[in-house]
């Protein structure tokens, strides 16, 4: 059973890469187009960063976080966001193949339809996010004072792979939705890019009924938010058990578990197994 | 041996319509009522039948798309609904309409794809596609972007890639579709080549009879779900009571001819058109005519095939 199941997982990523390798080809068939928009893309999501600096011009603080502390947490989030959208962002668009008809030419092939799906249309213009972030993440960390202790070394690269698997598990939860309800991008796009927006800012700007609500309910708190109050040594407005700092890695497998099972139920109601 | 098997294979769906301003209602549709057929290895068989009438739901099931809401289905050994990635190693499939191919990128570089998603082994990778290349005329269109191809050269590429993991069966939905004269010709021909010389059993859709006329000794008439012919298309006259038609020239303009066993159902000047049951003889007929009435000219037209089949789809409406 383990044996079958790496298999699978492994036939599932080389899936992914030989799809994402013939977009990109594809996409090199028009090189400068795809310059341009990388450039474009890098810009206009530097322009979220522009607004905070405008802000921080008139104040030195905000909900008691410096600016390169903001960096940091502005960077960790659209690192997790732009590794997942490059990785599955595609999946998206899964409402509009349902009504082309194309989605029947990915379960017609003998790879898995959800690694096929996250390739498709994959484009490395979308590397212009977690670059910028990545940027401003290292930019943060040259400016802020951290008192690097093992636990916090450790946290930095956990908080970036768990914040990447839960945007990852938030698209293909929000995708799934759209075997049944072919509008749903929207309301997906409000958790991934409106959630990324939010955690940009410190958890204390906002109402606690909303960050609990990214602590119990869709766990985004814990792709930066929860291990940054470790990293930087700030109070939690929630006052939670310091535990809950370092449970991304938990929250992420959670939301693995609860994307798959939301996937097989709605590429089984598309298939029309049961009812 | 049985290739495909579908026994009292049901499929609904359920539609919602609105009624009033907030009221939906919820309505099944069977598109799939009740099919049973086997398919023999090697067969080639056309499945036609009036839009609507549950082809692409066969299909769909078939390929594994869709699971079937009861009964049960067999291709090449597989469940295709339970493992729909390991049938898909022994199907191919075309949809005349939706292109497998990758749109900017070279023909080869599909079929590139195709070797790895498939794990066809290089070598019998490289021999398919050659004899592939060499029947369908590609050798030029390798390397050509499939955007640059016309619709013709793209279904060629198409059939190519389906082809390549040497499927058992091979699934064709309305593959000449908006085709010339010319294409549809070199499709046919490959299609047939395929069928007999490498024994690939071959299920097509279509609403071009020629298409069934010059490739299949079986066809499948659907409709509401149901099968209301199956055999060979000689059979389909008799099934749909068809009717030949003879054409006399008399000396002079009459009103209708009055003659046993035929009623005229045009009268054109002194040309009249007179229909007789399909497999009754003209001769008696001919006889009868000639005997009352001095003739100039006649002749005898068969049957369309099309004609017999809107027939069909009609009576099937009605019953």
């Amino acid at each position: 059973m383990a044996e079958t199941l790496t298999a699978r997982a492994a036939w599932s990523v080389r899936s992914w890469w030989l799809v994402a390798a013939m977009w990109t080809r594809s996409i090199m068939a028009y090189r400068i187009s795809f310059t341009l928009m990388l450039l474009a893309n890098i810009a206009t999501n530097s322009l979220d960063f522009v607004v905070l600096l405008l802000m921080f011009r008139h104040t030195d603080t905000l909900g008691g976080w410096t600016l390169p502390e903001l960096a940091f947490l502005y960077g960790t989030s659209g690192l997790a966001l732009g590794l997942a959208n490059l990785l599955v962002g595609s999946i998206d668009a899964l409402g509009q193949r349902i009504r082309a008809g194309t989605l029947d030419i990915v379960l017609i092939r003998p790879a898995p339809a959800l690694a096929q799906l996250c390739a498709e249309r994959f484009s490395l213009r979308r590397l212009g996010r977690p670059l910028q972030a990545g940027a401003l993440l290292a930019w943060s960390l040259s400016r802020l004072d951290v008192h690097w202790t093992p636990d916090r070394l450790l946290l930095m690269p956990m908080m970036v792979c768990a914040g990447t698997v839960i945007f990852a598990c938030v698209f293909i939860g929000g995708a799934s939705v759209q075997f049944w309800w072919d509008e749903a991008k929207e309301l997906q796009n409000s958790f991934t890019y409106g959630g990324a927006t939010m955690l940009q800012y410190p958890p204390t700007v906002f109402a606690r009924e909303l960050v609990a609500g990214t602590v119990f309910g869709l766990p985004l708190a814990f792709v930066n938010w929860l291990p940054a109050l470790r990293i930087l040594d700030k109070p939690d407005p929630l006052g939670l058990p310091a535990a809950f700092q370092y449970a991304s890695p938990l929250a992420a497998a959670l939301c693995v578990l609860a994307a798959a099972a939301a996937w097989r139920a709605g590429l089984r109601a598309y298939r029309g197994t049961g009812s | 041996m049985a290739l495909i098997e579908l026994e009292d294979v049901r499929r609904s769906f359920t539609v919602r319509t609105r009624a009033g301003r907030l009221r939906r209602v919820k309505r099944e549709v069977r598109a799939v009522d009740g099919l049973s057929f086997t398919v023999d290895a090697g067969e080639c068989v056309g499945y036609i039948g009036p839009n609507g009438a549950g082809k692409s739901t066969t299909i769909k099931m078939l390929t594994g798309i869709l699971v079937p809401s009861s009964g049960r289905l067999r291709v090449a050994g597989v469940d295709p609904a339970r493992e729909r990635t390991r049938l898909a190693q022994r199907i191919g499939v075309v949809f005349g309409q939706r292109t497998t191919l990758w749109w900017d990128l070279p023909l080869r570089d599909s079929y590139e794809l195709a070797r790895r998603i498939y794990r066809i082994p290089d070598a019998r990778h490289r021999a398919n596609l050659d004899r592939c290349v060499e029947l369908l005329d590609l050798g030029a269109l390798l390397d050509t972007p499939v955007r640059q191809l016309s619709l013709g050269q793209r279904m060629r590429g198409d059939l190519a890639a389906a082809l390549l993991h040497d499927p058992q069966v091979l699934y064709l939905d309305e593959p000449t579709i908006g085709l010339d004269v010319v294409s549809k010709a070199k499709v046919r021909e490959f299609l047939r080549e395929v069928n007999t010389d490498r024994g690939t059993t071959v299920l097509l859709t279509t609403h071009d009879l020629t298409d069934i006329e010059q490739l299949c000794g079986r066809v499948m008439v659907i409709d509401h779900g149901r099968v209301v012919y199956d055999g060979g298309l000689g059979g389909l006259h008799a099934a749909g009571e068809s009717e030949r038609t003879l054409v006399v020239d008399l000396a002079e303009p009459r009103p209708a001819i009055e003659v046993p066993g035929a009623r005229v159902v045009r009268v054109e000047g002194p040309r009249q058109w007179l229909a007789f049951p399909a497999q009754d003889s003209a001769a008696p007929l001919l006889a009868s005519v000639a005997a009352r009435y001095p003739l100039v000219d006649l002749s005898v037209r068969e049957p369309a095939i099309e004609d017999v089949i809107a027939r069909m789809y009609a009576e099937a409406v009605i019953g």
